[in-house]
């Protein structure tokens, strides 16, 4: 359908579109660029329409055409539950970037807002493709904006960070390649639909270690994305480095890269390994979620400080997902649009400190409260809701990760929990150190309250924090649908089982149905299944 | 009895390309030297036209042999003819402007150029050993020569020397490996050596005796490792255009070459070679990538790059199916297309005597020149294989060739080489895109137009191979070799 084509697409014209605005008029490129990403968004909210008030399972919108004859690479891309509320995300904090970027970038301003622009053409094609070349392409060309905006307008150890990061981000990659051709291979196809139809079917069927391989391959790529730890180390020194714009994007929108692919390809496509390896993987995004959280803690610097929390936040994620449990994931997944949400304001507010006082040390700071009243109220909800207070957003994505945590392990729940008190502490400490106490000469010459922009920049998100927070039946139907169905496809089956499975599937004890436990089942209850 | 080697019109009319080109390369010399100095520049515009003419007789040329067997018009020959020449036209304009700045008038040059190029067509439609070594010699002595044109300039002088020591030294090699399997199969031609081979008339030791022999010269053509090594100091000494014809001309023509004799002629012993590729294709990129990263030249860098390169088509080589033969031949196209421009930016910025050809000078060129920095960009993204680009295309496609049969370290390693290379191909766009502009910008002219077009139409090539590969893949699919 033509208007998905049109989100992904205009950010593409837009980014030649800036290519040819005259360098020295750096307002028009400003303005360009929150045209076209207001209208980005604009037409993107359009893709809403299906989901009026009904919740459809599978893909709403779609096209499906030939790309490249041979092999069969197709420009095959959807929206379905999962994917909607991402590529929303996407083209909401776009504008967002564009207008926290108003005054801090005064250098080079034509290339940053192409590059922003561009960067967004790769976000929304990751979330929307449906082809496993076309998912590559978008996903690595996603790498190549962030490389820049990191690389040229970022602090003092931008150049280390942003190669790092690259190196990072391609190396994961890499060996996704390499599964995704394999899959193409033994199939003959990139699709995914087509690919995760053979796998239910059992048409499709690797040795243990094989799908062992493949599932590490991508679990690998996505893993380093997310990050979960240890893989994490790239992101700090990312965030830390990287212009507010490209902070917000990265926390909010590309982190998600990852975590949307475990969800989308690893599950579905590997279900045996993703139920083989859940334990390892839970075990390091609990220890993701508690390492994130100390040292977040003991973090002199503000930005530091949020990237680690992000680390935290993200074995939530991780944590969801692979809790194998509706709950779990539901909640993994508004997880990944709350931290969106409120790490992207975090970051923002991080940026209106650093334009203020230009430091990022948390001791420089002190007592910004007095002078800057409003700016120490915004940053006061954003801080409560990040770590969760009830009515705000972060609160029913935790909530529902322990729930669903709890029902897979009742330890995991425990460990994790401990992520939600740190964060507390952490960012209750972070907001005492910044805005309590007696303003400094320096804090109280530089900080000024919210300028008319900052505030249309933060607002949106203020407004969804809430919202989220309190009326989460907006959102959450059409994602839980998708991954009722989603955690279908995950199910393990072995051969001649799979229609009993998919029955047992509604029982409490799902995760340990054996053959055994099969057999016992009355058998009318086996054939009832679809 | 005479009759029989007396070829027809229509023989002729297959190597159309080669007589266009050799008639040009003639012409050239003719008028170099009654042309009046001012009027030299046009000698590079004959060039060009000879070029496109040989171009459109290679596109329209008639399938089928020539002059008893020893010529093979095919899709295979078509493709890498096509591929050769039109290096060789992108070669002339992103060369005028370089032999204008160093005082050149260039008509020697660009008949060498035309001449080398003849060869290397003879090396792609040759079914015939000794033609091969014919075709190779043409291209070889006309390369040794562009290595060293600027005759003044002592690195140009170590250059040449250099590479016609050892080029001739690896030609000795493979003559030595057509004697030996002359000797056992009692022919030179590809497809008899390939029939007494499917027999079992050939005793193998002398088969393979033979192939090793033939690998040692073709491995120094491609610089394939342990071979590689003159590929650095030739690239970093020759004149920057010039480096950029060697890095992808002769380069497509020996692999064309190895891919005719190896999957070709000595198929039926693949599961001899292909361990032995396998292993010089490992080394090949890791020698390549991790000698890259300690470079501060960039055309050394480049040099070594184009090492790593010639060992990721190696993979597709091993692989010995019909989808890596075409891997490979899409491969080159990209490559050559993205090489040359690379190079071609390097022979832009380089000034005078080449001056500023150390990776740090190009500090900053994305402040003074954003066009040719984002050129620049688009091959690096190329090169590292990013989406989008013809670079990352052919990787995928060699890789999927090599999983096709199984080479699943092979492929695993040869990524994880590709994510290696990043580094120091992103190296460039930290310091050209964020460092301030150096003292190597201070006197840096807007590209000519000559030079604008070699570097844009590889550039757009690149892309265009990248999102639209469907065209050349499909060419290079139907040139199956088996």
């Amino acid at each position: 359908m033509a208007l998905l084509d049109a989100v992904i697409f205009l950010p593409l014209l837009g980014f030649v579109a800036l290519l040819f605005v005259p360098k020295d008029n750096p307002q028009a490129s400003r303005m360009g660029a929150l045209v076209i990403s207001l209208l980005v968004f604009l037409v993107s909210l359009g893709l809403l329409g299906p989901y009026w008030y009904q919740y459809p399972t599978g893909l709403t919108t779609e096209t499906n055409v030939p790309w490249i004859s041979y092999p069969p690479i197709r420009y095959h891309v959807g929206v379905d539950g999962l994917s909607l509320w991402l590529v929303l995300l996407s083209t909401l904090l776009t504008p967002i970037a564009v207008l926290v970027s108003w005054k801090y970038i005064q250098n080079r301003v034509k290339e940053f807002y192409a590059f922003l622009i561009l960067l967004e053409f790769g976000l929304v094609g990751v979330f929307v493709a449906y082809d496993l070349f076309l998912f590559y392409v978008f996903w690595e060309v996603s790498l190549v904006p962030m490389y820049f905006l990191i690389g040229i307008w970022g602090h003092d150890r931008r150049i280390y960070a942003t190669v790092k990061f690259f190196l990072y981000t391609f190396a994961g990659s890499v060996l996704m390649l390499a599964a995704i051709i394999f899959l193409y291979n033994r199939t003959g196809t990139f699709d995914y639909l087509a690919l995760r139809d053979m796998v239910q079917s059992g048409a499709l069927t690797f040795e243990p270690r094989a799908e062992l391989l493949l599932f590490l391959a991508f679990f690998g790529a996505f893993a380093i994305k997310v990050p979960l730890f240890p893989l994490h180390t790239w992101l700090p020194d990312a965030h830390v480095e990287a212009p507010t714009a490209g902070s917000v994007m990265l926390a909010s929108v590309m982190l998600k890269m990852g975590t949307y692919g475990l969800v989308r390809f690893c599950l579905p496509l590997f279900p045996e390994a993703a139920h083989q390896c859940a334990g390892w993987i839970a075990a390091l995004a609990i220890c993701g979620i508690v390492y994130g959280a100390l040292v977040a803690m003991v973090q002199p610097n503000m930005k530091k400080l949020v990237a680690y929390s992000s680390v935290s936040h993200l074995g939530f994620v991780v944590l969801g997902i692979f809790s194998f449990t509706q709950q779990g994931l539901d909640g993994a997944v508004y997880q990944m649009l709350n931290h969106g949400v409120s790490t992207g304001a975090l970051f923002m507010l991080v940026g209106y400190l650093y334009e203020r006082r230009h430091s990022l040390e948390i001791a420089a700071y002190g007592g910004v409260a007095t002078p800057a009243p409003n700016l120490a109220a915004v940053f006061l909800i954003v801080t409560l809701a990040s770590i969760g207070l009830p009515m705000l957003n972060n609160f029913v994505g935790e909530y529902l990760v322990l729930q669903g945590a709890s029902q897979a392990h009742f330890s995991w729940a425990v460990a994790a929990a401990t992520g939600v008190i740190l964060s507390a502490c952490y960012m209750l400490w972070l907001y005492q150190r910044t805005f309590f106490g007696r303003a400094s000469e320096a804090v109280s010459h530089h900080m000024h309250d919210l300028t008319p922009r900052e505030w249309a920049a933060i607002l949106p998100l203020l407004v969804l924090m809430v919202w989220m927070g309190s009326f989460s039946q907006t959102f959450m139907p059409s994602i839980s649908v998708q991954n009722a169905a989603i955690l279908e496809q995950s199910k393990v089956r072995t051969a001649g089982q799979a229609a009993g499975l998919r029955r047992v599937g509604n029982l409490p004890e799902r995760r340990f149905a054996t053959g055994a436990q099969l057999a016992k089942l009355p058998h009318t209850e086996v054939a009832g299944a679809r | 009895m005479l009759d029989n080697f007396m070829p027809t019109g229509v023989e002729y009319f297959r190597v159309l390309p080669e007589i266009i080109l050799t008639l040009v390369g003639v012409l050239i010399m003719f008028l170099e030297a009654v042309l009046p100095e001012n009027a030299k520049t046009i000698l590079s515009k004959v060039a060009g036209v000879g070029l496109l003419g040989a171009l459109a007789a290679a596109f329209y040329t008639d399938p089928g042999m020539a002059f008893q067997g020893m010529l093979v018009v095919d899709n295979f020959a078509t493709f890498f003819r096509v591929l050769v020449i039109g290096i060789g036209f992108l070669t002339v304009f992103a060369s005028s402007e370089y032999l204008r700045r160093e005082g050149q008038t260039g008509g020697e040059y660009y008949m060498l150029i035309l001449f080398s190029i003849v060869g290397q067509c003879v090396m792609a439609t040759a079914n015939e050993l000794i033609m091969i070594f014919i075709g190779l010699e043409i291209s070889s002595i006309a390369s040794y020569v562009l290595a060293g044109y600027l005759r003044d300039d002592a690195r140009n002088n170590e250059s040449a020397l250099k590479y016609f020591l050892l080029g001739s030294f690896a030609t000795a090699f493979l003559l030595y490996g057509v004697a030996w399997i002359y000797g056992a199969s009692g022919s030179t031609n590809l497809t008899t050596i390939r029939g007494e081979l499917v027999n079992g008339n050939v005793p193998e030791v002398m088969a393979a005796t033979a192939a090793a022999l033939i690998l040692v010269g073709l491995a120094f053509k491609v610089s394939a490792a342990p071979f590689h090594g003159w590929a650095p100091d030739v690239y970093q000494g020759a004149p920057a255009p010039v480096s950029a014809f060697l890095s992808v001309g002769p380069k497509a023509a020996a692999f064309a070459v190895l891919l005719r004799v190896f999957v070709g002629g000595f198929g039926p012993m693949a599961d001899r070679w292909a361990p032995m590729l396998w292993v010089i294709s490992l080394a090949t990129m890791t020698v390549g990538n991790f000698a890259a990263i300690l470079q501060s030249n960039i055309k050394r860098m480049l040099a070594y790059s184009s090492i790593a390169h010639a060992g990721y088509v190696l993979v597709a080589v091993t692989a010995h199916s019909s989808t890596g033969s075409a891997a490979a031949m899409f491969y080159l196209a990209a490559y050559a297309f993205t090489n040359l421009g690379a190079f071609a930016v390097v022979a832009y910025f380089s000034r005078k005597g080449e001056r500023y050809v150390k990776i740090a000078d190009f500090e900053g060129l994305a402040e003074r020149q954003p066009a040719m920095a984002a050129m620049m960009t688009i091959f690096l993204l190329s090169l590292i294989g990013v989406p989008l680009t013809g670079g990352f295309f052919g990787k995928f496609y060699i890789f999927k060739a090599a999983l096709e049969v199984n080479l699943v370290w092979l492929t695993v390693l040869g990524l994880l080489n590709s994510a290696v290379a990043a580094y120091y191909y992103l190296r460039i766009l930290v310091v050209m895109y964020m460092k301030e502009p150096g003292e190597s910008m201070q006197d840096l002219p807007p590209a000519g137009a000559a030079m604008k077009v070699a570097v844009y139409g590889s550039a757009l090539g690149t892309l265009v191979l990248g999102i639209f590969p469907s065209w050349v893949l499909d060419f290079a699919t139907k040139a199956n070799l088996r």
